[in-house]
């Protein structure tokens, strides 16, 4: 009892004991925030690197793809049994993603993807991260009237509303050069006969004319025969577009859909305030053209015209920055997938979702078994193979910073042993008149024992409670840094999050706890032993 | 030495019990050749070199002595605060100087008091606390818990016995020295010892204090017939006690003086009467 009621009392009334327990806050505090925020990237970085791959994934490599992707599923159906969920196919070919942009041509290596949005949601997130929300309940390959992110400015137009727009600015624009092409026809024709100052005025006008509005400017003039531009070659124009394009009037018509990554087709940026701006080169409504291989064995290029009628943000920069999407069928019509004789559509990926629970590392083996590399031009691989290296990175960070940070609560240790022989010899004609009293050694020990873990207590428990409350505004306090330095914090150019993410793990901040009351109660064991066998005769004689 | 400037104007009242009988008292505690030096560099400072001494039950026992005569020394290993080089402590007839550790500690939590010069309080703890102390000492948690309301009434009884429960709240560093030794006399008394062990009780007290010490010690004694073993430097003091031992050069010098049983009552009345 005396031990509990003494050391409280020290507890009380020694504030330098209390002075080297604010490193072991300072610890526990600093432990339980990195902790929480590691895990939440991780936790929300395993969440979109799962939603966007399924759960195994088989790809071919052939450019044809694999034959009879049916009689494939019947295969690993067999393989898996029960354990199978929901299965989908997919295409998927490198291509260029070629966007006119105010007369210039940008051209993004991109990842072409043909999916069928019905089975690929099913095993995995698509829908969710696209922008319309009628499109995140149901993905549609039909641009939507308007309505994309309703809580980004920049895109309030997009969708048809843009593209009328757009179209009809073009053919208005279209108009006026044909109209100064006749003028100018016209004038060259009248030189021949006139006076000087007739061409004067015609020059005036070929000045004035192209920049009837500044924002489209003189740069404007060689989109007009951009289609014919530079960068793409006369070869590359015969593709199948120019069959289409006759007959799509778009003003009321589009192209085959296709869902572009965000990032293929924006930039991020911030303006003078330091507010972050997103910049589109394309959005929904208007074209694209997508170049890619198509699955013949003398492979030709295909050159095809898209419409964009959504764009997709995962919020993973190599998704966002390398992903687009078509419907399956059309692009198997584009790259000429189809048998003629047997009408079987072949693919280039099949994608698994598995039970919850299931062991993706035996399906996967089961898997590499019956479609050995060996025979077979097939890479079978779980999210977790595909991103291995981030994931072991993310983890080897985690570990690193735990480390370093118990190694922190470890110095603080020896700052409560240097502390606690202090008090101990402070104390020493109270260990004396406490042993005089009968006190045995041990229990003159576990009073310093009780102390240090009780100063263990508060110390990790003040951390505790500065940790958890950290974590919960730790938005806030970015801000706040943010105004005083003046240095963001969590850029979201770079993260993607518009919040730092946060986990607060039950276990973890037990073992954190745990952890620094076992350093706590360590650093006074010695200390404690020194008390325990002091001379009772010689600690009452101390003066 | 100092001697006291003015006439000591108290005295040991007798228990009642001798009035009665005549038969010797029993022997509380006895040393037996007790050798005890301490090493420095080497070399053995012999300070106790055998000491043989006896304390009855209910008597007033000084052991008296000039600074360096090593009855401190006596005193700690009469206490099992320290253990002799050779010779033996009875207490009550059984061997404590070499008993186990958890014996000696119940021996000095239960059957004895001890009162230091310098009163050893613990500077954390309040008067009531200091004097619980021995208690919660010798009591497990929950033995301690279960008996919290008794062992609270008796030590504010043993405040209330020396003067002082109306500052059973103050800290020591609130105190008087006269009130801090009343304090450890109550923390003494706290386990009902058998015997009290006073090392220079008044050691560190003027002496109209020292002498309420004192007369305080000897109303225990005469009203609870309890057993003191007082260490002191002070003859008068050592005058006034039932039974005397001189001690110098680490021996007990001169034997025992036990004064008359009647001749002690009749210089008790008498000073009652001055």
């Amino acid at each position: 009892m005396y031990r509990w009621l003494l050391c409280f009392r020290y507890l009380k009334t020694r504030y330098i004991a209390l002075a080297s327990i604010i490193s072991v806050t300072l610890g526990v505090a600093t432990l339980i925030v990195v902790n929480s925020v590691m895990s939440g990237f991780s936790a929300e970085m395993h969440e979109r690197l799962h939603g966007l791959v399924s759960d195994i994934m088989i790809e071919c490599h052939a450019t044809g793809g694999m034959p009879d992707p049916d009689a494939h599923l019947r295969e690993i159906e067999k393989i898996c049994g029960p354990q199978l969920v929901s299965s989908t196919v997919s295409v998927s070919v490198p291509s260029m993603l070629g966007i006119e942009y105010r007369g210039q041509q940008i051209g993004r290596h991109v990842n072409l993807i043909g999916l069928d949005t019905k089975t690929y949601d099913q095993v995995s997130d698509f829908g969710k991260y696209l922008l319309h929300p009628e499109n995140q309940k149901s993905a549609s390959f039909q641009l939507r009237e308007s309505g994309y992110a309703p809580d980004r400015k920049e895109l309030s137009a997009a969708g048809w509303v843009h593209r009328r727009d757009r179209v009809d600015q073009e053919r208005k624009y279209e108009q006026m050069v044909a109209e100064e092409r006749r003028l100018m026809a016209e004038l060259k024709a009248q030189a021949e006969g006139t006076e000087p100052s007739e061409q004067q005025q015609a020059s005036d006008a070929a000045a004035t004319g192209p920049s009837f509005d500044p924002s489209f400017g003189p740069s404007f003039e060689p989109a007009s025969d951009a289609s014919h531009g530079p960068s793409f070659s006369q070869e590359l124009m015969e593709g199948s577009e120019d069959r289409l394009v006759a007959a799509v009037d778009p003003m009321t018509e589009q192209f085959p859909g296709i869902i572009l990554g965000i990032s293929t087709c924006s930039v991020r940026g911030r303006d003078a305030n330091g507010e972050v701006i997103d910049h589109y080169y394309a959005q929904p409504g208007d074209d694209v053209r997508m170049i890619f291989p198509n699955a013949a064995a003398d492979t030709k290029v295909v050159n095809q015209k898209f419409t964009v009628v959504d764009l997709y943000e995962s919020g993973m920069s190599e998704y966002d920055s390398t992903f687009a999407f078509v419907r399956l069928d059309q692009l198997q019509e584009f790259r000429g997938m189809i048998d003629p004789m047997t009408g079987v559509r072949s693919v280039t990926t099949i994608q698994l979702k598995l039970a919850e629970g299931a062991d993706l590392n035996a399906v996967r083996d089961a898997l590499r078994d019956r479609f050995p590399p060996e025979l077979y031009a097939y890479n079978i691989q779980t999210w977790r193979d595909l991103q291995g290296p981030l994931l072991s990175a993310v983890r080897l960070e985690t570990t690193i910073l735990n480390i370093l940070l118990f190694l922190i609560i470890a110095v603080a240790g020896f700052g409560i042993l240097a502390t606690f022989f202090m008090i101990v010899v402070e104390k020493t004609r109270d260990i004396g008149t406490l042993k005089a009293l009968g006190a045995s050694g041990r229990g003159v020990s576990s009073i310093f024992l009780a102390y240090g873990l009780l100063l263990g207590f508060v110390g990790s428990g003040a951390g505790l409670i500065g940790g958890l409350l950290f974590v919960d505004n730790i938005n806030a306090i970015a801000g706040v840094v943010e105004t005083i330095t003046g240095q963001e914090v969590f850029d979201p150019t770079v993260y993607y999050f518009t919040e730092i993410p946060t986990i607060v793990e039950p276990m973890t901040l037990a073992w954190v706890m745990i952890g620094a009351l076992a350093i706590a109660v360590l650093a006074s064991v010695l200390p404690a032993m020194r008390a325990a066998r002091m001379h009772p005769v010689q600690a009452l004689r101390f003066e | 030495m100092i001697t006291l400037p003015i006439r000591v104007q108290y005295t040991y009242a007798s228990p009642p019990r001798h009035e009665n009988s005549p038969m010797p008292t029993p022997i509380v505690l006895t040393a037996r050749g007790l050798k005890k030096s301490y090493h420095k560099d080497r070399i053995d400072v012999p300070v106790l070199r055998g000491v043989n001494l006896e304390v009855q039950q209910g008597l007033v026992t000084a052991l008296v002595g000039r600074s360096g005569s090593g009855k401190s020394t006596l005193m700690h290993l009469l206490a099992t605060l320290d253990r002799p080089d050779a010779g033996e402590v009875f207490f009550r007839g059984n061997r404590i100087d070499n008993a186990p550790r958890s014996v000696r500690d119940r021996y000095r939590n239960h059957d004895i008091g001890v009162i230091f010069q310098f009163y050893h309080l613990l500077p954390e703890l309040s008067a009531v606390e200091n004097v619980l102390a021995p208690a919660m000492i010798g009591k497990s948690v929950l033995g301690y818990l279960r008996t919290r309301k008794e062992t609270r009434k008796r030590a504010d009884a043993m405040l209330d016995r020396v003067g002082l429960l109306h500052r059973r709240k103050h800290r020591p560093s609130e105190m008087s020295g006269g009130e801090m030794q009343r304090v450890a006399i109550a923390r003494a008394l706290m386990a009902d010892p058998t015997l009290l062990l006073a090392d220079e009780p008044t050691g560190n007290l003027d002496t109209e204090t020292g002498q309420d010490i004192l007369r305080l010690l000897s109303d225990l004694n005469a009203s609870d017939n309890l057993t003191i073993l007082m260490i002191t430097h002070d003859d008068e003091i050592a005058a006034a006690a039932d039974v005397c031992w001189r001690m110098s050069d680490g021996l007990i010098q001169t034997e025992h003086e036990d004064k008359n049983h009647n001749d002690r009552a009749a210089r008790g009345l008498a000073t009652h009467a001055a």
